[in-house]
């Protein structure tokens, strides 16, 4: 495989053109950046598989037989690996999300100053921000085919409707990966990365993804309701079970929100950093 | 003072390093089992123990009862893996500290025996912290779960010495990502923590038993719960040791090598 170069035309074209013009538009370059630098280390990419699946063989097998029918967010009693591999898919976008847009990310921004020279290109910030983040969601989506495939395989798809669970975890992917890179902008160094685990952790193990809701109190239904794996876990669940209704929208719509917040704060902060 | 041994000299050194440190590794050694134990030991747990036949298959204790001590082993592992990897590389490659032990009196199995007492204390901390926890949880009813840390500290140690003598093999860390994602993660997974081995498939079975965490999650779990047979319990702690004297003789071969030149 060899990356055609473009045609000196196209270059000549973006080199004298204000960059203005072009923001955000040359994104797909630093894509291709990272599919070049990663060939040589697909294994890393082809790993990162097999974490969801042994949760899933482990929790949702193992456990499962400790534990009975769970009832869905659609009423249908479920057995617990139906119930809990939605949940697993969900976290398990929201794990490569986060560590594709705050370790990589870091690394590049202080260490390999990977930016500084895509900078002195005619790529701006706004390329930068989506060009990570669209990589990010190239990844997720990869791992999301993989996930389904195997629930596939164990019987663990109940309705057609899983097709969309895959655009469903690519967009919680994106919620994640944008505010990812938005606190990776601010951090100072990597002793910071433990306040990631320290979000991260709790909204993996506390969302709803290994029991349902109605395990809480009251209180704490409310306080998950407000979180963002939640309505991943909610989103995916009911997809799976084929649960369809206009509630679906607004689980969807919260990480619409969240990831143009996101590329929001990530492109200003970054413009701070790389540009002054 | 110049009576110190001088491995205990190399043993300062992370001492001192580490008061830099803390911060981090309290969120990690101590917040992340707090959460899983409420999370999978009271949250799951509540599913589990509403189930009508899983208490016979936990052997008639509450759910959170037989994960904690599963935990507690399987958490020493983490801290024993994770130090044993980068820091000993680190050592070699990146910060290049061990060069500078060396360069003053410190022979090489000083600064192997130092590194590995480092290791010991820092999930020693991490396995007390622990069973405070686990006590805060009401798991852990007979006297014998003191007898636990112990135990968990020499199940971290079957992983950390030879982990420590594979590292110093090394040249980068890629290695460890593999060791992470296809040793010590499936181990935390399989080997006994969240569910009894009798429920896996019997090829898998046997895999698990061979397995060190098994091992050390089955004593204990024994030692917590208060029905640790004795001969069993050294059997357990035989076949650990197992694993730290042969690792500990491997990894003088390995420090050896890499480091006296």
């Amino acid at each position: 495989m060899t990356s055609t170069p473009s045609t000196p035309s196209t270059t000549t074209l973006t080199r004298i053109t204000p960059s203005v013009a072009w923001r955000g538009a040359r994104a797909r370059r630093l894509v291709e950046r990272n599919v070049m630098v990663y060939r040589h280390s697909w294994l890393i990419i082809f790993s990162g598989l097999f974490e969801p699946i042994f949760y899933l063989l482990s929790i949702g097998v193992g456990i499962g037989r400790l534990v009975g029918k769970v009832p869905g967010p659609g009423g249908h009693l479920l057995t617990y690996r139906e119930f809990v591999a939605p949940a697993l898919l969900a976290s398990a976008s929201m794990n490569g999300a986060v560590y594709d847009s705050t370790m990589n990310v870091f690394y590049k921004l202080k260490y390999a100053k990977i930016y500084d020279a895509v900078l002195s290109t005619p790529m701006g910030v706004d390329d930068v921000a989506r060009g990570e983040i669209t990589w990010a969601l190239i990844r997720g989506f990869l791992y999301a085919v993989s996930f389904i495939v195997v629930m596939l395989a164990l019987g663990l798809v109940d309705s057609a409707w899983e097709i969309l669970a895959l655009p469903a975890s690519v967009l919680i992917g994106f919620g994640f990966a944008s505010i990812g890179m938005a606190t990776t902008a601010y951090m100072r160094s990597w002793e910071d990365f433990e306040f990631v685990q320290l979000a991260v952790l709790p909204l993996f193990l506390l969302s709803t993804t290994f029991y349902p809701l109605s395990t809480y109190p009251r209180w704490l239904q409310i306080v998950t309701e407000c979180t963002p794996l939640f309505h991943g876990v909610a989103l995916l669940r009911a997809l799976n079970e084929g649960a369809i209704g206009p509630g679906l929208l607004l689980h969807a719509l919260y990480f619409v929100a969240m990831g143009m917040i996101g590329v929001w704060v990530a492109s200003r902060r970054l413009g701070h950093l790389l540009l002054t | 003072m110049g009576a110190t041994p001088p491995a205990l000299r190399a043993l300062e050194y992370w001492i001192y390093q580490y008061r830099r440190m803390w911060r981090g590794s309290v969120i990690s050694g101590f917040i992340s089992p707090l959460l899983y134990l409420a999370a999978m030991g009271v949250g799951l747990g509540s599913l589990v123990n509403h189930h009508h036949s899983s208490r016979n298959s936990l052997g008639g204790v509450s759910y959170i009862a037989f994960l904690a001590p599963g935990m507690l082993a399987a958490i020493a592992m983490q801290i024993g893996a994770q130090e044993s990897t980068y820091p000993v590389l680190g050592g070699i490659k990146w910060v290049k500290n061990y060069f500078a032990m060396l360069a003053t009196p410190l022979r090489v199995v000083d600064v192997l025996v130092g590194q590995l007492l480092w290791i010991a204390m820092r999930i020693t901390l991490t396995v007390t912290l622990f069973l405070v926890t686990m006590e805060l949880f009401g798991a852990g009813h007979h006297w014998t779960v003191l007898l636990a840390v112990p135990s968990a500290v020499l199940t971290g140690m079957a992983f950390a010495v030879p982990i420590c003598a594979y590292a110093a093999t090394r040249e980068g860390d890629a290695a460890f990502a593999a060791l992470f994602r296809f040793v010590v993660m499936p181990m935390f997974l399989f080997s006994g923590t969240f569910f009894p081995v009798t429920q896996l498939p019997k090829g898998l079975r046997v895999v698990a038993y061979i397995t060190p965490l098994w091992h050390g999650v089955d004593l204990c779990r024994a030692l917590a719960l208060g029905d640790a047979g004795v001969v069993r319990s050294l059997g357990h702690v035989a076949y650990l040791l197992v694993f730290v004297v042969a690792g500990a003789l491997w990894a003088r071969h390995t420090f050896t090598r890499r480091l006296a030149t």
